[in-house]
């Protein structure tokens, strides 16, 4: 059976349900209890149309909490009341419930759990495991994500810029365990991309496929990080780079550009660069100003220093980093990169363990204490 | 999200506003005190924020490998131990604020007389598993 197609199908489905008058919560829980079911059913008996036994399903699993509830209630008529089924617009609902999911009521970290569900059909134990909490604390931050967008209209366009920034959480969010949300981030923003022509919608595709493509190169078979410069160039995937690039430019074509276009443009430098040394860093100092200008982000003032040290020598990235809050994320680690390609390899050994002190996550502290030690260790004169 | 460690100490920790050991309240304090932290969890699973919460026993015993072939050694307790861990919850939650935050209201949990222990508890940070695969 193919899971992706399955899943690919929840948004639509939910929609159906919701235009047809069920409550968007209800209707969410509707249409897992149907996806459970097809996993079960469809591999020995397939359906002909798979959206429509879905639909079918979910709307009756709808029927049946609703009227056990009814009757919980005393409240008969309730479906009576309900409007009649909406003629299909299976393109714009989809959009619909990513607009519901990413609504700005939500803090990000809920709203990225629902979207996993409602938009992207997995399993409440699929999103706990990914996030490593236990699945009643994941089921009920997505109740409560439920019940918080329960009084927003479905048909009310969203901003699809709150969207975007869901599915990019996702996508950094990385894989752990086993369900891999870079590629399922991946999946949900081709998705999009089907049902909105947006510049940004393709920026962000194009961002995600770009630095995906190099994902088999980022990490050593010990799990421990390459850095950009030291991967190996022959296993980044050619042919997502090669989708990746073809999407920016027709976004960039449209001379809208936006913050994901730019980054992707940096990601599309790097990709274009046969071997480390080829980069054209001088491009890429001109995206980061374009992004800086566009983001106001110190995080892209830092990667700029980054580019101007490599555009322009170390001094020059040293230079640009003095105008930075020395407290940001990765600054350290920054300056102790510039200072070591500076030659200065004392100053570079203290901060790489300054920055490795504060790094965020594991793999980093551990490649930045190993930086540290390779300078710690070489002979000295 | 992010992952703290809110760690409680049997010792090693400043003295709180409360300082009356445990085996001299009341059993009713008692009670009062242990449903105050059940009650504190509960209500953290329902926010989706709680991930782990463990209790342990005040004395264990130091391992350590002695060498090919032969057996560990052990030793210990040792009374000189400055930093004696009690339990720890872990918490997943949207911001540090929101760390301290809870960090606050699990100290307030009564003590004798029934008033809040001011207890302090150390919030710790996990670092991630993954960096985030944007980073250049």
């Amino acid at each position: 059976m193919d899971e992706a197609l399955l899943r690919s199908l929840t948004p639509g489905v939910l929609a159906v349900l919701v235009r047809r008058g069920a409550d968007f919560a209800a209707a969410e829980d509707a249409v897992q209890d149907a996806l459970v079911e097809a996993v079960r059913v469809w591999p020995a008996d397939p359906p002909r149309d798979p959206r429509g036994w879905l639909v079918t399903v979910a709307w009756r699993r709808f029927l049946d909490a609703a009227r056990a509830d009814t009757a919980r209630r005393r409240r008969e008529d309730r479906l009576d009341e309900e409007p009649a089924p909406g003629p299909a617009r299976a393109v714009d609902d989809t959009l619909q419930v990513y607009f519901l999911c990413a609504h700005p009521s939500l803090t990000p970290a809920s709203a990225a759990a629902l979207t996993l569900r409602a938009v992207g059909g997995l399993t409440t134990r699929q999103i706990a495991r990914a996030y490593l909490v236990p699945e009643a604390t994941m089921a009920q931050r997505i109740s409560r994500a439920k019940r918080s967008v329960a009084g927003v209209r479905f048909d009310r366009p969203g901003d699809v810029a709150t969207v975007l920034r869901v599915l990019y959480l996702v996508f950094n969010e990385g894989y752990s365990g086993d369900v891999d949300l870079a590629a399922e981030a991946v999946r949900l923003t081709r998705q999009l991309a089907a049902v909105i022509d947006h510049p940004e919608v393709s920026g962000l595709l194009a961002l995600m496929l770009l630095h995906h493509a190099r994902r088999g190169a980022r990490t050593a078979p010990d799990g421990s990080l390459v850095p950009l410069a030291e991967q190996d160039r022959g296993r980044w995937d050619t042919g997502l780079i090669a989708e990746g690039v073809r999407i920016l430019q027709r976004a960039l074509a449209r001379d809208r550009l936006g913050e994901f276009q730019a980054q992707a443009a940096v990601a599309a430098l790097h990709a274009d660069a046969p071997r480390a040394e080829e980069t054209d860093w001088v491009q890429i100092v001109e995206w980061y100003d374009e992004l800086v200008r566009l983001t106001g982000s110190p995080v892209a003032r830092l990667n700029r220093a980054v580019a101007v040290g490599e555009a322009d020598g170390p001094r020059a990235g040293l230079k640009a980093l003095e105008e930075l809050d020395p407290a940001l994320p990765r600054y350290t680690a920054v300056a102790a990169h510039l200072h070591e390609r500076d030659g200065d390899l004392t100053t570079a050994a203290r901060l790489y363990a300054e920055a490795a002190h504060h790094a965020p996550t594991l793999p980093e502290r551990d490649h930045l204490t190993r930086r540290a030690a390779r300078l710690n260790s070489r002979p000295r004169p | 999200m992010a992952k703290y460690l809110l760690l409680k100490h049997y010792r090693g920790a400043p003295a709180c506003a409360n300082d009356v050991p445990m085996d001299q309240w009341t059993p009713e304090e008692i009670s009062a005190h242990v449903g105050y932290m059940n009650d504190f969890a509960a209500r953290l699973e329902k926010t989706g924020e709680y991930v782990d919460a463990q209790a342990l026993a005040p004395e264990g015993t130091w391992v350590r490998y002695d060498g090919e072939g032969r057996p560990p050694v052990t030793d210990g307790p040792f009374a000189e131990t400055k930093d004696l861990i009690a339990g720890w919850m872990v918490i997943d939650v949207d911001s540090y604020e929101r760390a301290v935050e809870l960090a606050g209201e699990l100290s307030a949990a009564p003590g004798a007389g029934g008033r809040p222990l001011h207890e302090w508890l150390e919030l710790r940070p996990f670092l991630g598993l993954h960096n985030p695969c944007v980073t250049d």
